[in-house]
């Protein structure tokens, strides 16, 4: 073991541990021991600045170790600027981005440093880009890559995309049809959620968790509970922590079967779009058949769950899904049998598992590109300690992986809701959380649809949040979708896009 | 081909009967906020402090539930120790103005119809834009979820379009967020008028949970006049599907107004 690997503390990745025994390390110190961390086999689960004074930011790493399911953390303290990890360390690059323009923090010698959201910097007086805090900051306003050549043209979409979607903006270099190269820049769906966060919990804490990606619900308001009853030394009852579980794969099974109807309609193969577009709904009707939202709302609180499935509700679901599930089995299967749907997908969008393994891919992606990386199992919390849902993978990395991996996940997730539904433990819904603990760290992970979700919570003397740290999987993907469009038809956007189906809500915050 | 002719007659025809049949809604569906201020505790405001959204007005002479803010959670419900607000599987919610979504127990009054001359020009075919302006995609997916078999929008003429120019009106989610503002404000201007704007769930109506965010403009009406109203969060598929039904008149039942109808608002 090198001395750098020695300044990070290892930690379960469900405890809580003090803020003082975090190492603080000197930057230089701080960067090889990311790099070093990462060279056995670490990844960035978040990297996020805290101020501690108008002059300084505290930098916070925590990174991920799925051999033994362990979590390093470091600190370090920084001024208006520090030498970015980026150049060695490709995967941090979006992180470094999010601390330029949050704290007015420029990471020197960051390859493409951009705003990422399009916000003034919370810390006033402090700009990464020496913009005045009366200056307007206009959303995508700013330079953009440019392939430059006599035959090379610029296409601009967005932020009103043609469907009904989420707004972001879209800008291609290309050749003839040929992209050379695509930018994605986002920040319109904006809303402050991480700032609000701050001094809470309080009674729109679970609000905003509910809804800062409100097709994630379930996986987002998990990873807060988890960190709530880390910081609260509370033990959720095996009942609720089942109907986490079954709640979390419902969410999965709606996502992935309207994704696979999507990704269906998007090269005209109406058959499965149809089926697909109504059996989406029918897992979205279990979930409401639980907790009476569609999305999970009022479902999963701190300490457990609201509402509870007795054995009666329990067969009505079993009822309700079998069929569902056989159903979603023939639509899948029309799209595996249908060359048409084949030529479209296969060696479209490709991925390759370097390219993931480099920018830290998350989720459904990084499983299509043979990346083996799966929460539930690898840091396994509630169910998934007990219950292991096999984790599916596909080598090509184009969008015939991304779909059928989605197929994949929809058989196992959905073997393992009927499973739980046949077989709820007794016991207590919901017990309630102690008062938070003071001046400590919190992480917690949870396999959201789309992949890894990650929640820091700082909490500062009175036990209250002194920061809110949410990294959404497509924090993590929408890179790997610029990637997947290079040398691409620009025709196969939609297309590629869909097998990614990222979040903008999630990623803008 | 075989497999998927035969798999065309094994789903089978899935569309609702609504407006003819009614729907079966959840027995834990969240509809219509019931309000009983006779069973308020002296004195007691539980119920409006655990609400997250400040939702509800408390006051010696008054209970009422703002539905615009309304996230239909139960921390109310939870709260209150005499059963003063519950909630019905009511799902008809639209109003045409803001101040037709404050229930108090009495009756709602759900959407008028357009006036007889707006509603020639669009109630038998209805094109809509829709903007997701910081909407969290639950309500971007109950309105897509619209346009499924299950629902069949295009059996009553309405359709989303893919833009603004060949629309007859905007469909609005999302609190509007400062960085949507110009382009939704763009939208709106790219609609040809008469047009129509409708604001689907507590964030497009209010803001919703981000009420009072410097980010955010508290809701659609702040930026551009309001036609329609539909609460929830997100508003079930039902409740946005029965508001649009009452807004063209589509909807044979009594109360829905008469044959003079309303007015859009005064878009020019």
């Amino acid at each position: 073991m090198t001395i750098a690997a020695a300044q990070l503390t290892r930690t379960p990745h469900v405890a809580t541990i003090a803020l003082d025994s975090i190492p603080l390390l000197e930057i230089y110190s701080f960067r090889d021991a990311i790099l070093d961390d990462v060279a056995r086999g670490g990844r960035i689960s978040a990297l996020f600045g805290c101020p501690i004074s108008p002059q300084r930011v505290r930098l916070y790493v925590a990174l991920s170790h799925a051999d033994d399911g362990s979590i390093s953390v470091a600190a370090t303290d920084v001024g208006d600027a520090y030498p970015s990890l980026t150049p060695d360390l490709p995967q941090a690059h979006w992180f470094e981005r999010e601390i330029a323009e949050q704290w007015g923090v420029v990471p020197s010698g960051h390859p493409w440093l951009k705003p990422i959201r399009f916000h003034h910097s919370y810390r006033k007086g402090h700009d990464a880009w020496s913009r005045a805090t009366g200056d307007a900051i206009l959303p995508s306003v700013t330079d953009f890559f440019r392939v430059d050549g006599e035959e090379i043209h610029e296409v601009a979409v967005g932020p009103i995309h043609a469907g009904v979607i989420e707004p972001g903006h879209f800008r291609f270099q290309c050749y003839g049809e040929q992209v050379f190269h695509l930018e994605v820049s986002l920040g319109f769906q904006h809303r402050g959620v991480e700032r609000a966060l701050v001094g809470g919990p309080n009674k729109r804490t679970i609000p905003y968790m509910e809804t800062l990606a409100g097709d994630t619900s379930i996986g987002h308001t998990t990873a807060y509970c988890q960190i709530v009853e880390a910081l609260a030394r509370c033990q959720t009852p095996l009942r609720a922590q089942v109907l986490r579980g079954v709640a979390l794969e419902l969410e999965r099974l709606a996502n992935h079967t309207g994704d696979l109807g999507a990704l269906a309609g998007d090269v005209g193969f109406l058959p499965t779009m149809s089926y697909c577009g109504r059996l989406r709904g029918d897992f979205l009707n279990s979930t409401a058949l639980i907790c009476g939202n569609r999305f999970g709302r009022s479902m999963v609180r701190p300490g457990g769950v609201l509402w509870d499935v007795d054995k009666q509700r329990a067969d009505d679901l079993l009822a309700r899904l079998r069929p569902a599930l056989s159903d979603v089995d023939n639509a899948a299967q029309l799209l595996w049998i249908s060359r048409s749907v084949q030529a479209r997908f296969e060696d479209t969008g490709r991925v390759s598992k370097e390219v993931a393994e480099l920018l830290g891919l998350v989720g459904v992606v990084a499983r299509a590109s043979n990346v083996d990386r799966d929460v539930r199992r690898d840091f396994p919390t509630g169910i998934y300690r007990f219950v292991l849902v096999p984790t599916m993978g596909w080598p090509t990395g184009d969008v015939f992986a991304r779909s059928y991996v989605r197929w994949l996940e929809i058989q196992r997730s959905g073997q393992f809701v009927c499973e739980q539904l046949a077989s709820l433990p007794e016991g207590t819904l919901r017990v309630t959380p102690g008062p938070l603990a003071p001046n400590s760290f919190a992480l917690s992970l949870v396999e959201g649809w789309r992949g890894e979700i990650c929640h820091v919570a700082l909490t500062d003397a009175a036990g209250a949040f002194a920061q809110y740290k949410i990294v959404d999987p497509s924090f993590r993907n929408w890179v790997g979708m610029m990637m997947a469009l290079r040398n691409q038809a620009i025709s196969d956007f939609p297309l590629c896009n869909k097998s990614f189906n990222l979040s903008y809500c999630g990623h803008d915050l | 081909m075989h497999n998927i002719i035969r798999e065309r007659m094994r789903q089978g025809y899935r569309t609702i009967a609504y407006p003819k049949g009614s729907p079966q809604m959840p027995d834990r569906f969240r509809g219509l906020p019931i309000v009983d201020r006779t069973k308020c505790p002296d004195g007691c405001e539980m119920c409006a402090e655990a609400c997250p959204t400040d939702a509800i007005r408390c006051e010696p002479d008054a209970l009422e539930v703002d539905m615009g803010r309304c996230l239909f959670c139960v921390e109310c419900q939870t709260a209150c120790p005499a059963g003063a607000i519950s909630y019905s599987g009511e799902f008809r919610l639209a109003t045409r103005t803001r101040e037709d979504l404050l229930t108090d127990g009495r009756a709602l009054k759900l959407a008028e119809q357009l006036d007889a001359k707006t509603r020639r020009l669009f109630g038998r075919s209805f094109k809509l834009r829709q903007v997701s302006a910081g909407g969290c995609n639950g309500c971007e997916a109950d309105v897509n979820v619209l346009s499924t078999v299950v629902f069949d929008l295009s059996r009553f003429g309405i359709q989303f379009v893919a833009s603004p120019r060949h629309a007859d009106g905007l469909l609005i989610t999302g609190p509007v967020t400062e960085n949507m503002r110009l382009a939704l404000l763009q939208a709106y201007e790219a609609t040809p008028a008469p047009k129509i704007v409708i604001a689907v769930g507590a964030c497009a109506i209010s803001g919703g949970p981000y009420i009072g965010h410097e980010e955010v403009h508290n809701g659609a009406d702040q930026v551009v006049p309001v036609d329609l109203y539909v609460p929830g969060c997100p508003p079930h598929p039902m409740t946005i599907l029965d508001g649009l039904l009452r807004l063209l008149g589509r909807l044979e039942e009594p109360g829905s107004g008469g044959p003079g109808g309303r007015a859009p608002a005064l878009h020019v």
